[in-house]
């Protein structure tokens, strides 16, 4: 039985927050959009799911960092249900028994930072300045739709243009420090800071989640900036937990977009774009039932999106190339624990407010490198680099009264594993980090009640996410801004006419950002 | 818990106001008694103690010491003679003002450098490739500031020390019963008085002596409260808030050179410093900012309330915000600290101001707030200090 | 004054020589001063056995600045280069040999031994290699943009290279530009499948580097390396015909005759200055020489934080001066041969011999490589590239003896536990002997004398700041605007009348003159007269 629909100005394709965001924005404009969202709920990888009763969990994407602002008041989550509560510190023990802890409070920071190392202190404070400055100058680019440097056309060249005058009024210093920050490992350029181990680790780590590179890789130290981002758009201590997990934030999006007349299936997934004379005309579900609307957005992968819904003829042969070594391997895992009582640290025992912040296992540079020596030969990493936050002490609902949720994000996992995953391989994946958690808080293992390991296979496999790769494509230098996934096409637009892109696979990537979403949306309305 | 100074066991027991404010990252008491008036007129009038341990503290030694500091602060150190105290700035690359503080020349290649902001890391920069040595004394060397016109007699009363030849700005090394210390007549108050300098296990051994040595001159335990008033009074700038530091500056135009800062006289331009070649061209162009005094007009200020049927109605501490400086009816700069002057029955406040209107006895309005209202109150510009009595450096 | 020079170059490194040539020709009075008895710096041919002449420095020129060649009348001078053919030839253990001819199709039919595929590939693969080098070598043709001037002359000179990478087309364009950030593994698994192959080329990507080839920014050392070898040679070999001491004995030659003044085995102790201008130089031996301008062409460490007074420059720019990286990673080991190598796979006819020996069997080697020099560890297997440069000029050697030179990576300057004392430095020449007597089992025994030159060798002998044969680490963020440091990519320092010269300038490292030909210039242009 063949059903036909129509009469959508647009289908979306994914009902992931950006895809999301895209409906949201095109229903607040009067468009008639249809989202449709394969699993049986939405959000993508930005989802809260009750994986054992009584414990919620924010599966995949646990913080929100740079949720753009914009998108939050024009879309007015807050009345949607949004609220985001603080992630203040960071913690991170090391093996000789201390830890290093950055608190929200600047002089307690500076006071710990300064048992580690006098100096550091003194530059910590520098660098802060510094970052805000470049954070400052590079947040016009997160914004807008990226120019492509090759092209001719007035719209591109003058952009590029502004963009150039720009970076000139930055001056000497800033324009200079921004060149290494964009060329420079992470751990080259905090050398040039720091001297303090387990700082340059933890903050090299922002660095390299969800990239297949490790600390020292060129490439790494721009990441460093997305810290200090939150300080300077409106969105003033933006790292934080989602009330509610990751998902509240999918789900406020998507009372958002519905307000405004957006439709959204969910269990609905497509099988192929619906191409008619050159032209997306709308898609095909799986179940055999076609929608025709005037537009079609993919909020999937480019991968998917163009190896995996369309067929090759539809697509011109160097744009496939491009797509095809589009680089997108993953290189992360996660592992979410129901614990009976809260873990204590050897170096920091029992309860403390240094648990509810972010605890890092990353005491020291060479121990990250060593985690990416192992995955680069394709072996999950024997002491992995983690990022874990305890979502119940701040949002007690997550967990039954006095038990506790942990999320653990766990590099490196690469997809590509020697043999492959399969169950044993995830199960020992999840011991590995177990045990190396177990190093520094000794009763993790007795308090775990109940364990969920998401290998790269399962983000692949289960949440769709191409070799697991969580921001739909490498953040390298080489795939970012105006090659982001691939010139020409970095302006949401397709070389099929009718066809759109709106994910983390588009400028600026990565992350619960939105930005893609939002000005893929801005593009289509432009058309 | 933030940190409490070495003095912290007693000062917390004497701080009957619980009023606390952060310093440098240090609990520091801005009064001990529920009202800081009485400590105020310490400082005046008999001799108040104060514990200025959080200031930050550097050792400075080697044989290339000299030139280094004398590289860093625009004063020449060369001049500087062993057991002087100078006082001064030191600029970045671009002449602005990183930080003020005095140094202490302890001996030939021994040097203690003093700072209201953590320095660390441009004293280790600029110190590399040099035989010099940094260290970091902020908190193993605690201070006590004992201000005011009885503390010459206080110290004598503890100390063999003979304090007629402890001339103002310069140092001795000394025991206070038994407990070895550094004595500068130097402070922050533009009074007679010294600062005392202890290791820190001493400090309340230190504090003990002194409050029982003083009891017979009515030695005072003060808070901030009272010393941003003598302060204000002394013309004396605050980091942070007279002006800000370029290690915090978002902008350029908030960063200021010592010329800006009244701080002229500091400069000296025939030797090589940091920021010399930014401070020459200053100087030979003209700053196109001062650092003055400004007096409110007593009757201004009782015309302005008048016009809502009250008498003026001064704040009793001193005041740190940016408030608008006016003349010929625009606007010509900005006060950053100001107080009823209890001493002078004053209303003073210090300012920025665009040099043309800087002159002493320029006529200017300063913005002040009556019932809701933004008012301009008539005033003079004069120079700093607004007081400075003979005993100072006597 | 009349004792007085217009200049002083320090230091008569194949930069300094040809910095020197253009002052003296312009009519400045040059004196050079060198430290060792001999000229060249790390250019240099020296007798280290007796009979045995080695290149114990670089061995292999990269694109010599065509105005150097011929301003300065080299040929004259006896310059003759030489490019070997076959340009490399890569041994491996468990699949056939690689042999890159210089002629593309030559090498087309060895690739195809390994993989048809990569073999169809070559010829693209090489076309896109000439394009993007093209723009890279109108770049180095250039001195580097000044972004933050207004004068009309650096805008033009900015749109000038705009308008040159934008002559590729836009399809290229955007290619160049996605593999200028990339790691040459990127780059390669894009093109090829042979790993032997794919070691051989990459290898190239991390030359002189403390980088694996998985690193971003290996593929431009890649590119950097092919800067100005036309006609579809890749990973081509050039050398100086009687080794690269004739380089220096031509530029030196030149140089002379325009008037320079060279003396050698003297070091210079400090620059001296006076009110913000250097003035002179102070010898070791004390004796102090006057000149009104002072061109180093040591490294910027070696410049500017050891002959410098710290006092003489400001915090900020000492900062980015001891933030450069050098991080030296190779060595060097000199072979005297009693027989020339025989490798297990080799042709018959011995041609193999003739251009450099790569042993670089994949990408994963060389990053296996770099594994133990990250951790400050000398390779295990390192990457190695040999050369018989008694093949083809037997006079280099005693009759029927043969001289072989190998380039040794990674040999981390700075390691884990201890520094490079002598026992170490032995085990070094053994684990190269005995990795490459695994592919030429009679290497080992054919060893008349050996010669092992570790970083910190190099450092003392080249005076290499930790052995770094590029004058500082040519990572993206060290190079064009950000050479040596950022802003002070035009030759000149915060001290007047100080300038740089050396390979620690744009476009760095290398046996080009560029640095010497650019710095040249700009002091010229800034000299009335």
């Amino acid at each position: 039985m063949m059903a036909a629909r129509t009469g959508y100005d647009v289908v979306i394709i994914g009902g992931g927050h950006n895809g999301l965001v895209n409906a949201a924005y095109l229903a607040k404009a009067g468009r008639r959009v249809l989202v449709l969202e394969r699993r049986d709920r939405v959000g993508g990888s930005a989802v809260t799911e009750e994986v054992f009763p009584g414990f919620k969990f924010s599966v995949l994407s646990y913080v929100v960092s740079l949720l753009r602002p914009e998108i939050i008041r024009d879309l007015e989550l807050p009345k949607h249900g949004l609220e985001i509560l603080p992630l203040e510190s960071t913690f991170t023990p090391t093996p000789d028994g201390d830890y290093l802890v950055r608190w929200a409070d600047h002089d307690l920071t500076r006071r710990e930072l300064y048992r580690h190392s006098p100096r550091d202190a003194d530059a910590y404070d520098d660098f802060g300045k510094l970052m805000y400055h470049l954070a400052f100058a590079v947040k016009p680019i997160l914004g807008i739709v990226p120019p492509d440097p090759t092209s001719r056309s007035p719209r591109d060249m003058l952009a590029f243009l502004r963009l150039g005058k720009h970076f000139r009024d930055l001056g000497g210093e800033q324009m200079h420090a921004l060149y290494k920050l964009m060329t420079m490992s992470s751990a080259d350029y905090l050398d040039e800071w720091f001297e303090c181990e387990p700082l340059k680790a933890t903050m090299s780590a922002s660095g390299i989640i969800g990239t297949f590179l490790g600390p020292r890789s060129p490439g790494t130290a721009y990441v460093l900036l997305h810290h200090y981002m939150g300080e300077i758009d409106g969105a003033f201590r933006a790292w934080g937990f989602a009330k509610g997990g990751t998902g509240a934030i999918s789900e406020a999006i998507a009372s958002a977009a519905r307000r405004h007349g957006a439709e959204i299936r969910t269990q609905a997934p497509v099988m192929r774009v619906i191409v008619k004379h050159g032209r997306a005309t709308g898609v095909a579900l799986e179940s055999g039932e076609e929608i025709y609307a005037r537009k079609v957005v993919s909020a999937v992968d480019p991968k998917v999106t163009f190896l995996g819904l369309l067929e090759p003829q539809e697509l011109p042969e160097d744009f496939l190339h491009a797509i095809r070594r589009y680089k997108i391997r993953g290189s992360s895992g996660k592992v979410n624990l129901a614990l009976d009582e809260l873990p204590s640290f050897t170096c920091k025992p029992g309860f403390g407010p240094h648990l509810r912040g972010a605890i890092s296992i990353s005491p020291n540079i060479n121990y990250l490198e060593r985690a990416y020596d192992d995955a680069k030969y394709g072996d999950f990493s024997r002491q992995p680099y983690m990022d874990i936050v305890i979502p119940s002490l701040i949002d007690p609902g997550m967990a039954p009264p006095g038990k506790h949720v942990m999320s653990i994000f766990v590099q490196y996992a690469p997809f590509a594993l020697k043999g492959g995953w399969n169950a044993e391989k995830r199960e020992a994946f999840g011991d590995t980090v177990l045990d190396t958690l177990a190093q520094f808080a000794p009763n993790i293992k007795n308090i775990v009640l109940h364990r969920q390991v998401v290998t790269p296979w399962e983000m692949q496999e289960e949440y769709g996410l191409t070799e697991g790769n969580i921001f739909h494509g490498e953040l390298a230098l080489h795939q970012l801004f105006f090659l982001r996934p691939a010139a020409p096409w970095s302006d949401y637009r397709t070389p099929l006419k009718g066809l759109y892109q709106c994910g983390s696979g588009t400028h600026p990537g990565g992350g619960i950002c939105g930005a893609s979403g939002r000005l893929a949306a801005l593009t289509m309305l432009k058309d | 818990m933030l940190k409490g100074t070495p003095f912290h066991p007693r000062t917390s027991r004497l701080c009957q106001a619980q009023n606390w404010r952060r310093w440098a990252g240090f609990l520091a008491a801005s009064s001990y008694e529920l009202t800081h008036e009485r400590e105020y007129h310490a400082i005046r009038s008999s001799a108040a103690l104060i514990d200025v341990s959080p200031l930050y503290k550097y050792l400075i030694r080697g044989s290339d010491a000299e030139r280094y500091l004398n590289r860093l602060l625009t004063r020449n150190v060369e001049k500087c003679a062993i057991h002087q105290v100078i006082y001064g700035p030191w600029c970045d690359e671009a002449g602005k003002v990183i930080d003020d503080g005095t140094l202490q020349r302890l001996g030939e290649d021994s040097f203690r450098l003093t700072s209201g902001e953590s320095n660390l890391r441009w004293l280790l920069d600029n110190a590399n490739g040099l035989r010099v040595t940094v260290e970091d004394d902020s908190y193993s060397t605690a201070a006590l500031a004992l201000q005011g016109p009885s503390s010459r007699d206080i110290l004598a009363a503890v100390t063999d020390l003979n304090l007629d030849e402890l001339k103002f700005f310069r140092l001795a090394f000394s025991r206070i019963g038994g407990v070895p210390v550094t004595i500068s007549r130097t402070g922050y108050t533009g009074d007679l008085g010294y600062e005392i300098w202890v290791q820190a296990p001493h400090a309340l051994q230190l504090w003990d002596l002194l409050l029982e040595g003083g009891r017979p001159y009515g030695i005072t335990p003060t808070g901030l409260l009272a010393l941003d008033i003598a302060r204000v009074e002394a013309g004396l700038l605050l980091i942070g808030v007279d002006y800000v530091p370029t290690t915090r500056a978002i902008v350029e135009s908030r960063k200021s050179s010592p010329f800006e800062l009244g701080l002229g006289w500091t400069v000296r331009l025939e030797k090589n410093f940091i920021g010399r070649e930014y401070l020459l061209e200053e100087w030979r162009r003209g700053s196109t900012w001062a650092f003055k005094g400004i007096e409110i007009d007593w009757l201004s200020l009782e015309q302005v309330y008048g016009e809502y049927g009250l008498p003026p109605q001064l704040p009793s501490t001193a005041w740190r915000m940016s408030v608008p400086v006016y003349a010929q009816g625009r606007q010509v700069g900005y006060a950053t600290s100001g107080c009823w002057s209890p001493t002078l029955k004053k209303y003073v406040a210090l300012a920025h101001l665009r040099t043309p209107f800087a002159k002493q006895d320029s006529r200017v309005e300063m913005e002040i707030t009556v019932e809701h209202q933004r008012k301009r109150a008539q005033g003079r510009v004069v120079e700093l200090p607004f007081f400075d009595p003979e005993r100072k450096r006597t | 004054m009349t004792d007085a020079f217009d200049a002083i170059v320090i230091g008569a490194g194949h930069n300094g020589l040809v910095t020197a040539a253009y002052l003296a020709k312009a009519g400045l009075r040059v004196l050079i001063v060198e430290r060792r008895d001999l000229v060249g710096g790390a250019a240099v041919t020296e007798e280290v056995f007796p009979g045995f002449h080695f290149d114990t420095g670089a061995h292999r020129v990269n694109r010599l600045h065509p105005s150097v060649v011929l301003d300065l009348g080299l040929a004259a001078h006896g310059l003759e280069l030489a490019p070997c053919d076959p340009s490399v030839f890569a041994p491996a253990l468990d699949s056939p040999h690689l042999l890159l001819w210089r002629k593309p199709q030559q090498a087309k039919e060895s690739i195809a031994r390994l993989s048809q595929t990569d073999a169809d590939r070559w010829a693209n693969f090489a076309e896109l290699i000439s394009k993007a080098c093209g723009f890279l070598e109108h770049a180095y043709d250039h001195e580097a943009p000044d972004l933050f001037s207004r004068g009309l002359g650096e805008r033009y000179g900015i749109l000038r290279l705009i308008r040159r990478v934008r002559r590729l087309g836009r399809p290229d364009m955007t290619e160049v530009l996605r593999i200028l950030p990339m790691s040459i593994r990127e780059l390669l698994d894009e093109w090829f499948e042979s790993e032997l192959l794919k070691g051989t080329l990459g290898s190239l990507g991390i030359m002189g580097m403390f980088q694996g080839p998985m690193a971003a920014g290996t593929a431009y050392i890649f590119l950097h390396h092919h800067v100005g070898r036309h006609g579809g040679a890749l990973r081509s070999t050039t050398r100086v015909r009687g080794g690269l001491g004739n380089l220096a004995r031509a530029l030196a030659g030149a140089a002379r005759q325009a008037g320079v003044e060279i003396r050698t085995g003297a070091e210079v102790e400090h620059i001296t200055i006076a009110d913000g201008r250097a003035t002179g130089v102070v010898l070791s031996d004390g004796q102090q020489i006057a000149a009104s301008r002072i061109i180093s062409n040591a490294d910027p460490r070696r410049t500017l934080l050891e002959l410098v007074d710290p006092l003489e420059l400001d915090t900020t720019f000492l900062r980015a001066v001891r933030n450069i990286r050098y991080k030296g990673a190779c060595a060097r080991v000199n072979l005297a041969l009693s027989e020339l190598p025989q490798f297990s796979d080799g042709p018959a006819d011995g041609s193999h011999l003739r251009g450099a020996i790569a042993i670089a069997p994949s990408i994963e080697y060389l990053e296996r490589a770099y594994d133990d020099a990250k951790y400050g560890r000398l390779s295990r297997e390192p990457y190695l590239e040999a050369i018989i440069p008694s093949v083809t000029e037997p006079e280099l050697a005693p009759h029927g003896r043969h001289t072989m030179s190998i380039f040794v990576q990674y040999a981390p300057y700075h390691l884990e536990e201890g520094f490079w004392d002598s026992s170490r430095r032995e085990a070094l020449g053994d684990l190269v002997v005995r990795t490459l007597t695994r592919y030429a089992p009679n290497l080992e025994s054919a060893i008349v004398h050996r010669q092992v030159l570790t970083p910190l060798d190099l450092e003392q002998t080249f005076g290499l700041s930790e052995g770094n044969i590029y004058h500082g680490e040519m990572t993206l963020d060290q190079l064009f605007i950000a050479r040596p440091v950022p802003g002070w990519a035009r030759y000149r320092t915060p001290i007047k009348n100080l300038y740089l010269c050396g390979a620690g300038t744009h476009p760095g490292g290398g046996v080009t003159g560029a640095p010497g030909y650019h710095a040249a210039r700009q002091i010229l242009k800034r000299s009335t007269l």
